[in-house]
């Protein structure tokens, strides 16, 4: 199913189907047709995006001004709340953050041939592990513990992608619905620790939460007076780091050239059956960094609903970004932007705030789209 | 402990513990039975959570303005149908990747469902009721002890799951179009050779999923509570996808992987309830989880999955 994707998408085929691709350069074109050609793939990989997210916001408008709401005046509100303060873009990268996290895990699973669809239970399980390390480790300064914090929440989703890793590579498991089921019992571990052995006791009426973490595993707040947290600054170090790994170490480049193409990845000594645990390990990490994120940036604590359907929007997050780390990046700064300002929409105009879920959807159903008319035209 | 024994042994617990699990099993029934026709022909639809829950709302409103519960089931199929089409579009002809898909149709779904919702009744629209299904007793066999309470006296969704059993069974291993749904699922270019409509067969199956799950939708919504409310599904799209799995694709198979979901759920919400057990909800909750991870690891569904399931198909590739 990975194959036909990359069969749709010329712009993912052209880095996918070649691992080597990057390392190719068009020198032996003349230097101002080259110079056309990146320009126009350049500006195709931005604009295929762009006519999606427009036809997804043409669709909502329409069904905003059939509720009776003057349709420009919500979408005024809808920048202007997301885009238009200090504290409405403040929020947006709040929200953006966990998504481009887990979205880059996506991304890093697709390129070595495996969907992971079980962010979201890799989410909670990077939330547990971040948690744990926030409450049961010693008293220690912030610039030892906050990294650790981190590092247990990588680990925690790590582990649980590396078991479905393992599942499908040593017992040829369906990952799909192996995620998926791991995605409830991660949920339930959850669920029963922070009405459990994890739950806060104190304070009149029990919430079924666990205590907040100490100062030292919290991620220090870097706009003044707003929600926004250092997480962004180290999504934007994991973003490179990502970068580097895929397309600049052998690892990287055995791990795309499995998702590529297996048979050949195979014939040139590279273990696929590995590649697949390690992908889904990294994947599963990086959406862990999700779920430490917001236990140590936004929530402070940890709650049975760490994850507002992060997992699987970082899905989308991930095609819209064309399952590159930077469109990665990109991608989920819209998606933040529509969260924020669909809230926004919802306080001023009374546009219910489930408008999030159907831009989102659209977005996508528009991606899918516009494949027909790119495989008629080629 | 003594107590404990007495309560969970007495007849009328068990029965009534029983009945709610064949309840339970409905919804996941009947949706994995038109799932299993769409991934015999090479179809997954991982959209099933949100044609579910589109139809929960479509079922809803349509009882609602209409007054009557029958019509809202129609509202609640077409819509299921309609929201299917989308995915069969999508993946048949415009060959998209089948897991983006289904994840879309779950995401917009949500969004649409509770949209259109607020729209009609407000934020307070939980408390908003619909005609819905009462419990009808079937004449005589309602009264045969034990099977009568558990399997007769139940509301009319419930008979219309338990029927769709032996009629799906039917048209997948004796009619022509079930074996040219399998063949399809096989493999699509033998069957493109023989002459099978492969693009025809892959779309009516999808089709026939869809409006299974808008039926399961309708269960929820008009079956049990007579409301509506995004929370509705919960994840049971997601379990009926197991369900088709763990009944290795087969409506028999489907029928008794849903009775051990719903008989888990039931177990639990029971024990629960009467405070029997001082074991945590999450772990028995977690249990048809667990048992479908175990069953998918161990390798009980290999061999029956269809070949070309996920494989997209083009005819002169």
């Amino acid at each position: 199913m990975r194959h036909d994707v990359e069969n749709n998408e010329s712009m993912v085929k052209q880095v996918a189907s070649d691992p080597r691709s990057d390392s190719v350069r068009p020198g032996s074109k003349h230097p101002k047709e080259a110079f056309k050609s990146v320009f126009l793939r350049a500006l195709e990989t931005i604009g295929r995006p762009l006519v999606s997210i427009l036809i997804a916001f043409i669709v909502a408008g329409i069904l905003i001004a059939l509720t009776g709401i003057n349709p420009f005046a919500a979408f005024f509100q809808f920048f202007q709340g997301s885009l238009g303060s200090k504290n409405g873009i403040a929020e947006t990268l709040v929200r953006a953050t966990p998504l481009a996290f887990a979205a880059l895990g996506v991304a890093v699973a697709y390129r070595a041939g495996v969907w992971n669809i079980g962010a979201e239970g890799q989410i909670f399980m990077g939330a547990l592990g971040a948690t744990m390390a926030g409450l049961y480790l010693p008293p220690m300064p912030l610039l030892v513990h906050l990294p650790l914090v981190l590092l247990c929440g990588f680990a925690g989703g790590a582990i649980w992608g590396g078991l479905a890793g393992i599942f499908k590579a040593r017992f040829g498991a369906n990952e799909i619905i192996v995620t998926i089921m791991m995605n409830y019992i991660a949920i339930f571990i959850v669920s029963f620790l922070v009405t459990g052995p994890m739950k806060d006791a104190s304070g009149m009426i029990p919430q079924p939460q666990t205590v907040e973490l100490p100062a030292s595993a919290l991620l220090p707040v870097i706009i003044s007076g707003t929600r926004a947290h250092a997480g962004t600054i180290v999504l934007i170090g994991v973003v490179a780091f990502v970068w580097f790994f895929m397309y600049r170490t052998s690892t990287g480049y055995e791990l795309r050239s499995a998702g590529a193409n297996p048979d050949a990845a195979r014939h040139i000594g590279i273990n696929v059956l590995n590649t697949v645990v390690i992908a889904m390990a990294i994947s599963g990490g990086l959406a862990g960094l999700a779920g430490a994120n917001e236990v140590s940036g936004v929530q402070h604590l940890l709650t049975q609903d760490i994850s507002s359907n992060y997992g699987y929007l970082s899905i989308a997050v991930a095609l819209l970004g064309g399952l590159n780390p930077l469109g990665v990046l990109l991608s989920s700064i819209f998606f933040g932007v529509v969260y924020v300002g669909s809230e926004s929409m919802q306080r001023a105009m009374n546009v219910p705030v489930e408008m999030v879920y159907i831009i989102q959807g659209l977005v996508i159903v528009a991606m899918l789209l516009r494949q027909l008319g790119q495989r008629r035209k080629g | 402990m003594q107590n404990f024994w007495q309560q969970l042994l007495s007849a009328n617990f068990i029965i009534s513990m029983l009945t709610s699990s064949v309840v339970l099993a409905m919804p996941l029934l009947i949706a994995g039975l038109g799932e299993t026709f769409a991934e015999r022909s090479g179809i997954l639809n991982v959209g099933v959570e949100g044609i579910m829950l589109f139809g929960a709302l479509s079922g809803f409103l349509g009882a609602r303005l209409s007054g009557s519960p029958w019509v809202g089931l129609i509202c609640g199929i077409l819509a299921g149908v309609l929201m299917s089409l989308l995915h069969a579009y999508l993946t048949i002809t415009v060959v998209a990747d089948q897991v983006v898909s289904g994840l879309s149709l779950n995401i917009l779904s949500l969004g649409l469902s509770v949209f259109i919702f607020r729209a009609f009744y407000g934020l307070a629209g939980q408390a908003v009721q619909a005609p819905g299904f009462d419990p009808y007793s079937i004449p005589v066999l309602s009264r045969i002890p034990v099977i009568g309470p558990i399997l007769f006296q139940q509301q009319p969704l419930v008979y219309v799951g338990l029927l769709l059993v032996p009629i799906a069974y039917f048209i997948l291993f004796r009619t022509t179009f079930g074996q040219q749904v399998t063949a399809v699922g096989e493999d699509p270019r033998a069957a493109d050779s023989m002459g099978v409509d492969v693009i025809r067969i892959r779309y009516a199956s999808v089709l026939i999923g869809g409006a299974t799950a808008g039926l399961a939708g309708v269960f929820l919504s008009l079956g049990e509570l007579h409301s509506f409310s995004e929370l509705m599904v919960g994840g049971r799209g997601y379990i009926a996808i197991a369900v088709v799995m763990f009944g290795r694709w087969n409506p028999v198979g489907a029928l008794l992987a849903a009775l051990l979901f719903g008989f888990a759920n039931s177990l639990q919400l029971y024990l629960q309830a009467f405070s029997i057990t001082t074991l945590p909800p999450q772990v028995l909750n977690s249990l048809p989880y667990v048992v479908t991870l175990l069953a998918v690891i161990s390798g009980i569904g290999k061999g029956f999955i269809p070949s070309a399931l996920c494989v997209p198909y083009k005819r002169g590739d």
